[in-house]
């Protein structure tokens, strides 16, 4: 996945998260530790999409506009890249078994690629982030009462 | 799954409830299943009935979904929704191809009219309960790539891609009937 796709998911999912906010692009941008040019562009192409829409002005920036239960990781990344990946065969026509061989594995890898970007929306990705924020947590506490427990046993 | 287990879960709506399926229910089962994948099969469900329905109930879940208000008054045809709403079976299954025991969902629907109500979340979340009163720890299921409706439903639960690939072949192909080296 090219670094434009990546960055567009996370700037989507960081605005899905916080649906009646404006962020800039400067916010994201130090988040995810990517210079503000290339998010510029890439915010840039999510606005032309309808996923964003950027307000102007002091306190302005990005918002979501999209439907985060209906776009999918494959609908962003195709924004950005052929998301056909090396499924292709050049000079079909010459190709050997060999090659036809190869293009069938690829075409198989690409299959589950798509069938897997494409069954993830931006509300399962926030969805999952949540819980995994919360085992996160929950394994952090854990920690910390068990150190707490041999502190004072010790 | 203990009577408390299967006891009616009143969804957020206070509409949907999950229980263990009951023969009543089998002929709505079958409806929805024809309605949705476009193939009539009495004969299977009815063998699925007696399977999963009628013994080993500490490892094999059929469970239903039910519209309580529907089910109370009869289906009401402004909205057409009638009072089975979905189904989901499993069961515990144990080292095929090596594989600890775990819990296995093998048919899975939603009356479409009512989709987007959280049915599927009921049903998918009592089967996760069910497997786990049997201590059971991994769930698991099989999804055709190109549903993307049953993909992306698991997908939301947290479900993803396991330790096993599904692999097959066509053994009517020429290639199968080779002579082996």
């Amino acid at each position: 996945m090219q670094k434009s796709s990546r960055l567009a998911i996370y700037a989507l999912v960081e605005l899905a998260a916080n649906p009646d906010r404006q962020v800039s692009v400067s916010e994201i941008g130090e988040k995810y530790r990517v210079s503000a040019h290339h998010l510029a562009k890439v915010m840039h192409t999510l606005g032309r999409a309808g996923l964003v829409r950027s307000i102007r002005g002091v306190g302005g920036g990005y918002s979501f506009s999209g439907n985060a239960r209906r776009t999918t990781l494959l609908d962003v990344i195709e924004l950005f890249e052929d998301a056909t990946g090396d499924c292709k065969l050049a000079d079909a026509d010459m190709a050997q078994p060999a090659e036809w061989m190869l293009f069938d594995v690829m075409c198989e890898i690409d299959d589950i690629a798509r069938a897997t970007f494409g069954s993830i929306t931006i509300a399962t990705m926030l969805k999952q982030t949540a819980r995994r924020n919360r085992l996160t947590e929950r394994k952090a506490a854990e920690k910390a009462a068990e150190k707490a427990a041999e502190e004072a046993g010790a | 799954m203990s009577d408390n287990d299967t006891a009616a879960k009143t969804s957020r709506a206070g509409r949907i409830s999950i229980r263990q399926v009951s023969d009543a229910d089998m002929a709505g089962v079958v409806t929805l299943d024809e309605r949705v994948t476009g193939v009539a099969k009495p004969d299977y469900w009815r063998d699925i009935f007696e399977r999963y329905a009628t013994r080993g109930l500490d490892h094999r879940f059929f469970l239903v979904a039910e519209d309580t208000k529907a089910a109370k008054e009869g289906a009401t045809t402004e909205t057409d929704v009638p009072p089975l709403l979905g189904y989901i079976v499993g069961e515990v299954r144990g080292w095929e191809f090596g594989s600890e025991p775990c819990g296995w969902i093998f048919a899975f629907s939603v009356e479409p009219n009512t989709r987007q109500r959280g049915v599927g979340e009921h049903l998918f979340q009592a089967m996760s309960g069910a497997f786990k009163s049997s201590g059971i720890k991994t769930m698991r299921t099989m999804v055709a790539r190109q549903n993307r409706l049953h993909m992306a439903f698991f997908r939301s639960e947290g479900m993803v891609a396991g330790p096993y690939i599904q692999l097959e072949m066509d053994i009517e192909e020429d290639l199968a009937a080779l002579p082996i080296d």
